[in-house]
């Protein structure tokens, strides 16, 4: 059986890249409307996007490196 | 005569001052180059980080990299994105010290929808399908080692936009390839990183 919501699918990522035309967009919108396991999976795409953003953010930079960097400053004459 | 000769004497007068007002105009605009570049550090290091294999070599990148901005900051054109200035450096030293494992890219067929993860996950939680806490049964560390597990072809570019904010334009810029590639390489590698989470996720399990 076809999945009918493999259009959405695929304009899932251009969805959330905000790279969708205005067309494509409402179409879009359309299905999720009605779609509760296509929103389900949307809202999962966007939790994902920001949880890796965070979890990939923790490790700081550290002071001693930051220290390295600013003595690498050309110095003035 | 007279006018004209000191005019002259005038002309040779001023050059001195000019060259001395040439240099300060410049020592100020490298003082602020410096600044303006230190100032984004921390955001250049949260995507070295990925971008490299390991803290050590991150921290190395960094470092060369901000050695070669400093020395070569007259290229840069004040206006434009500093940020992606920097990025560019990196990740083409990144390339020229072959730091890069150079697997082969992953031609493996991927998962046949983009949705699986979610629906993985999803059936596994115990009847939890609230999207947040589905999310939230990878660890950091599942995170970043899913990332350092995907090919630095498509590493990079989920790093620069997904990681960094980049616009696929701006990615585009500082990889040296057509946007084109930019929007492939990121929808694939996003679902080798997500592949690489499914893993984790159902090791975890066992």
């Amino acid at each position: 059986m076809k999945d009918p919501c493999a259009h959405c699918e695929e304009m899932m990522q251009p969805y959330l890249d905000h790279v969708l035309t205005d067309e494509e967009m409402a179409e879009a919108e359309a299905h999720l409307a009605d779609c509760e396991l296509c929103r389900r999976r949307y809202r999962f795409e966007q939790s994902l996007r920001v949880y890796v953003r965070k979890a990939a953010s923790e490790e700081q930079m550290t002071v001693e490196l930051r220290q390295k960097l600013s003595a690498l400053r050309i110095p003035l004459e | 005569m007279a006018l004209a000769l000191s005019g002259t004497v005038d002309r040779v007068d001023a050059e001195p001052e000019e060259e001395a007002q040439r240099l300060a105009t410049e020592a100020r605009d490298r003082v602020r180059f410096e600044e303006d570049a230190l100032a984004l550090s921390d955001q250049v290091y949260r995507v070295a980080r990925h971008l490299a294999n390991s803290r050590e070599d991150a921290e190395e990148l960094v470092q060369e990299t901000y050695a070669r901005a400093f020395r070569s900051w007259r290229q840069f054109t004040p206006g434009t994105n500093l940020r992606a200035w920097l990025l560019r450096i990196l990740t083409n030293l990144n390339i020229d010290r072959g730091r890069r494992q150079q697997r082969a890219p992953q031609m493996t067929p991927l998962e046949a929808n983009d949705y699986f993860l979610y629906d993985r996950l999803a059936e596994n939680g115990d009847g939890v399908s609230d999207e947040q806490r589905v999310v939230e049964r990878l660890s950091q560390d599942d995170i970043v080692s899913a990332l350092s597990a995907v090919p630095h072809d498509f590493r990079d570019v989920v790093v620069l936009v997904d990681l960094g904010d980049f616009s696929y334009a701006d990615a585009a810029q500082i990889l040296d390839i057509p946007v084109g590639t930019v929007m492939s390489r990121l929808h694939r590698g996003r679902r080798i990183l997500k592949s690489e989470l499914a893993e984790a996720a159902t090791e975890e399990e066992t």
